[in-house]
């Protein structure tokens, strides 16, 4: 399945409200690492299991941006039960980040 | 065995996996992060021979499909030891090994830190390191710039768009950047200069909330409030794993000249990690080309 397109209005529903984890990447089309990440995070959407991946496009949705602090990005922020359970600024490789969903 | 392993996947390392495969010798290029290295940080080249105007992320991910489709392979491993064995190559990775006749090093350059105490933890709370990444973060926010270079002018330049105010800290008393650009800075009303000064601190207790600085003439220290910092004070080489291998200078990088061959034989070095005066697009794509055929041409 590929990456949700996150937004405010189905962030909770998708995110907060979700019964698995999700892995949610804040990104943005001006930035480079940012469209470096983009193809392994659909990678990994397709091939998620037990949990799900979302990303919000900050340039469009900087509410939701701000609303959970996100100053620096990619910014990978991992859901559980609601809550941000964990964080991971800048490029990283797919195990890395198959390892902030484990 | 490969002929030439490639440490780096960054413009030197994929322009020697260009030349290293067109002279029909086979290359691995071995990259810890991403492909493309410090260059899919910018958003627009406009000095490369040629292209008039190119992303950053466009221009690294063309030369990574025109590398591979030659025949280079590219792995994400981190290198971390290499073996001498004479005419023999052994370049150990966190994941494994692999030898080959003849290596490039192309580990490229990285982004110099402050080195005070929460700048590591605070990456991604209020510190960064890419002004065109992350300033749309702080719209109507007070900002400081740390540094003198082109980077960090332009940085502050770009930051005065989004920002109420941008505090550039120099701890010098003149700019290195482009006096243009800083002549476009001084005409901005929403920023401030902070000469002959150092950030000693940052504040904050799960962000940033400040910096302390302290003036380098008069000793006195004193607090701004700004809730991002944006470093530019330069980039500095990543080549210690490799300095019982190959001579280094005393920053780091390695010691090379035009002909991009190090006080070992067959052992080469490319673009931002070797000692020179002028560290470009084009010349790491200059090296790459000298060290790949210099390398090929051992090995036959």
């Amino acid at each position: 399945m590929a990456a949700i397109v996150l937004n405010k209005d189905n962030f909770e529903a998708e995110v907060l409200n979700s019964d698995v984890p999700v892995l949610v990447d804040f990104s943005a089309s001006w930035c480079g690492p940012c469209q470096m990440i983009a193809p392994i995070i659909e990678e990994i959407a397709d091939e998620a299991e037990g949990f799900k991946v979302g990303k919000v496009e900050t340039s469009e949705e900087m509410d939701l941006a701000l609303e959970y602090k996100v100053s620096s990005i990619p910014c990978l922020v991992v859901f559980k039960g609601g809550k941000e359970v964990k964080r991971s600024v800048g490029f990283i490789q797919k195990p890395e980040i198959l390892e902030l969903v484990k | 065995m490969f002929d030439v392993i490639i440490v780096g996947a960054g413009p030197a390392g994929l322009s020697a996996g260009i030349y290293t495969v067109r002279s029909g010798k086979s290359a691995l290029i071995l990259e810890g992060k991403s492909y493309g290295g410090q260059i899919i940080n910018t958003p627009d080249i406009e000095n490369y021979p040629g292209i008039k105007n190119i992303s950053g992320f466009e221009f690294a991910t063309g030369l990574y499909e025109q590398a591979t489709s030659l025949g280079a392979e590219v792995k994400y491993e981190q290198a971390v030891s290499i073996e001498d064995k004479g005419d023999i190559k052994i370049v150990n990775t966190e994941q494994g090994s692999y030898e080959c006749k003849a290596v490039i090093l192309a580990t490229g350059a990285k982004n110099r830190p402050l080195g005070i105490e929460k700048e590591k933890e605070f990456v991604g709370y209020g510190i960064s390191y890419c002004a065109t990444c992350d300033g749309a973060f702080y719209r109507n926010k007070d900002v400081a710039v740390v540094g003198g270079g082109n980077t960090a002018i332009e940085d502050a330049l770009f930051l005065t768009n989004y920002c109420n105010k941008v505090y550039v800290i120099h701890r010098r008393d003149t700019f290195r950047a482009d006096p243009k650009d800083v002549e476009k800075l001084k005409s901005k009303d929403n920023v401030e200069f902070v000469m002959n000064s150092t950030v000693e601190k940052i504040l904050g207790e799960s962000s940033v909330e400040g910096i302390e600085i302290k003036d380098k003439n008069t000793k006195e220290t004193k607090n701004i409030n700004v809730s991002g910092i944006f470093v530019a004070v330069g980039q500095e080489p990543d080549n210690q794993m490799f300095s019982d291998l190959v001579e280094l200078d005393e920053s780091g990088y390695i010691i090379a000249k035009e002909d991009c061959m190090t006080n070992v034989k067959g052992i080469y070095t490319a673009g931002d990690c070797r000692t020179k005066s002028v560290r470009q697009l084009t010349t790491a794509a200059a090296d790459g080309a000298v060290a790949a055929l210099a390398a090929c041409a051992i090995i036959d």
